[in-house]
């Protein structure tokens, strides 16, 4: 397959506002993401990644609505699948993983249980012979002692070891895209690189692609191929990873990377504070300026 | 100390047990038939050897009609409160977690059953449908789930934002999937608790039922129509109502304290005290 995997058109989400329009939390949002690729979203919290994530699973909860846009996936249209045959793809050629892997397990049930479902739901398998299967996707994710963890609960398992447990669990099925939110923001910096690694290598194995979504430039830097920034609800700037990084266009995305601290510099000396941000950026951008330069409070 | 909470536990199960071990093995306990062994000559007697809590104005034995009384009581107690958890949980599960216009009607139903008393609605139900255990099952069964239903729909609103339940969804599962796997195992203490304390409404519900001659059938033995029998003699024969008064009172005092003793044992906030 040549083209695109998925292709987000015009992707708007906003809530209904009962005097007057909605209120936009993302605006006319477009871009692609090819098979197997792994394409990073970064933006500041509140600015439309989850919600933009969620709207392609049809997941949004009220007052959250698709207000626009298309997200064609293998000729469909996602945003405006019957809520049966998305639910189908959810879990099976679409997944998703999230921040706190603390809560994402079932307290009650056992962890090769709860893999093994997915085999009972989207294959159809019987639970005598989706158990196996659980236990290999264990072993996939790198977790030791896979027979013996698969008849543990959640919290006889580590955060790192649970974020593995869902991995495996959204990767069961060998899905066409995984959706990765903030998937390594709860967990520690060396098992944050082993969980960045693990996907990286499942994904590569699989051919699934990723739109991995983070705050963190760092893991967007080591991770992705293409990036796109969002922020205030709009994609400012969408580019290759390497590109961006040593040549950013947009005026937010250079303030950003200019704020990145570095190992040894001083504090202040020499590089950007955030809270300087709008003092780098373009003034004359006319939709983002009016939006997002002004101070708090002012704005329309 | 844990004794003070432990103690509601421990006597509530031991009462139940009583009354339970007395109904399963009536037969063993009591050479007695609780109707046919009508012994004129020997009516009104005082409790003896024989008849350890005396005989009633047909000549027939207190103890065995108390027996095989408790398991008319339990048997329509459990099985009425099974039917009320069951329309409460799917009524409350489905609510909480679909909310929406679906949780309105259901809220609104429920309201609506608090508001009517429960014995007096289903006391009309059995004017409707006649005497016997099969009426008291849909009167008793159908009249009480109001509690079940707040309790589950509650627990289910607090539970349903959880990592797991948005995980599940994103996972594709559907909607009774996860309302089965993933919300009623994680409600099972409170609505146990309930149910509990709702087989002990059953069964003095059932008691009074039977006692206005709405309930069971005489001459089958119930608590609720032994009372009726021998009320009017209540001053010359006090056995004969003392017996299955104090029945219906151990039984359901042991549901109401078994209740309260999980409801302690299964919060966490209670073990912390302890």
């Amino acid at each position: 397959m040549s083209g695109p995997l998925l292709d987000i058109r015009g992707l708007t989400i906003g809530i209904p506002n009962r005097s007057g329009p909605p209120v936009q939390i993302v605006r006319d949002l477009s871009f692609d993401i090819l098979p197997g690729e792994i394409f990073g979203l970064v933006g500041e919290s509140g600015s439309g990644k989850s919600a933009s994530a969620l709207a392609l699973m049809g997941l949004n909860r009220r007052p959250l609505t698709t207000l626009r846009g298309q997200a064609l996936y293998g000729g469909q249209d996602l945003l405006a699948m019957s809520r049966r045959s998305m639910r189908k793809l959810r879990g099976d050629r679409i997944s998703m993983i999230f921040q706190e892997p603390m809560s994402a397990l079932n307290p009650l049930a056992r962890i090769g249980r709860q893999i093994a479902e997915m085999f009972v739901l989207h294959r159809g398998l019987s639970w005598s012979e989706a158990g196996p299967k659980a236990v290999e996707a264990l072993a996939a994710v790198q977790v030791p002692d896979p027979e013996g963890r698969a008849r543990a609960y959640p919290h006889q398992l580590s955060g790192g070891l649970r974020q593995r447990v869902m991995i495996a669990m959204a990767m069961a099925c060998g899905p066409d895209l995984l959706i990765a939110d903030e998937p390594t923001t709860a967990l520690d910096v060396t098992v944050q690189a082993e969980v960045l690694r693990l996907i990286r290598g499942l994904c590569e194995r699989q051919g699934t692609a990723v739109l991995l979504i983070s705050h963190d430039l760092g893991v967007i830097a080591q991770m992705c191929q293409r990036v796109g920034v969002m922020a205030n609800g709009r994609l400012l700037e969408l580019r290759d990873a390497k590109a961006l990084f040593t040549d950013p266009r947009h005026p937010y995305t250079q303030g950003l990377l200019a704020a990145l601290p570095r190992l040894g510099s001083r504090a202040t000396e020499g590089r950007h504070r955030l809270a300087d941000l709008d003092m780098a950026i373009d003034r004359d951008a006319p939709d983002f300026a009016a939006t997002y330069l002004c101070p708090r409070g002012e704005a329309a | 100390m844990r004794m003070p909470f432990r103690l509601n536990l421990t006597l509530g199960l031991a009462l139940v047990s009583l009354v339970i071990l007395g109904a399963v093995f009536a037969p063993l306990l009591t050479p007695h038939d609780p109707i046919l062994d009508a012994d004129l000559m020997n009516s009104e007697m005082p409790p003896s050897w024989d008849h350890w809590f005396g005989t009633d104005s047909q000549g027939r034995d207190v103890f065995a009609r108390v027996l095989y009384g408790a398991r008319v009581s339990l048997t329509i107690g459990i099985v009425a409160q099974a039917i009320n958890s069951t329309i409460g949980i799917a009524l409350g599960l489905s609510a909480g977690y679909w909310g929406g216009w679906w949780d309105d009607v259901v809220n609104g139903l429920t309201n609506l059953m608090l508001a009517i008393p429960s014995l007096v609605f289903a006391l009309a139900i059995m004017a409707v449908l006649g005497p016997g255990v099969p009426s008291l099952l849909i009167a008793l069964g159908l009249t009480n789930w109001s509690w079940s239903c707040r309790i589950t729909r509650s627990a289910v609103m607090s539970l349903k934002s959880q990592g797991y339940v948005q995980a599940a969804r994103t996972l594709g599962y559907g909607d009774i999937r996860i309302m089965l796997t993933q919300l009623l195992p994680n409600i099972v203490g409170p609505v146990l608790v309930m149910a509990t304390l709702g087989i002990g409404e059953a069964v003095l519900a059932e008691a009074a039922l039977s006692f206005l001659g709405l309930g069971i059938r005489p001459p089958a033995p119930s608590w609720g129509n032994m009372l009726t029998d021998a009320r009017e003699a209540i001053r010359s024969v006090p056995w004969a109502t003392i017996f299955p008064g104090l029945a219906v009172f151990v039984t359901v005092l042991g549901f109401n304290l078994l209740g309260d003793g999980m409801r302690d044992w299964l919060d966490p906030r209670m073990q912390v005290r302890a």
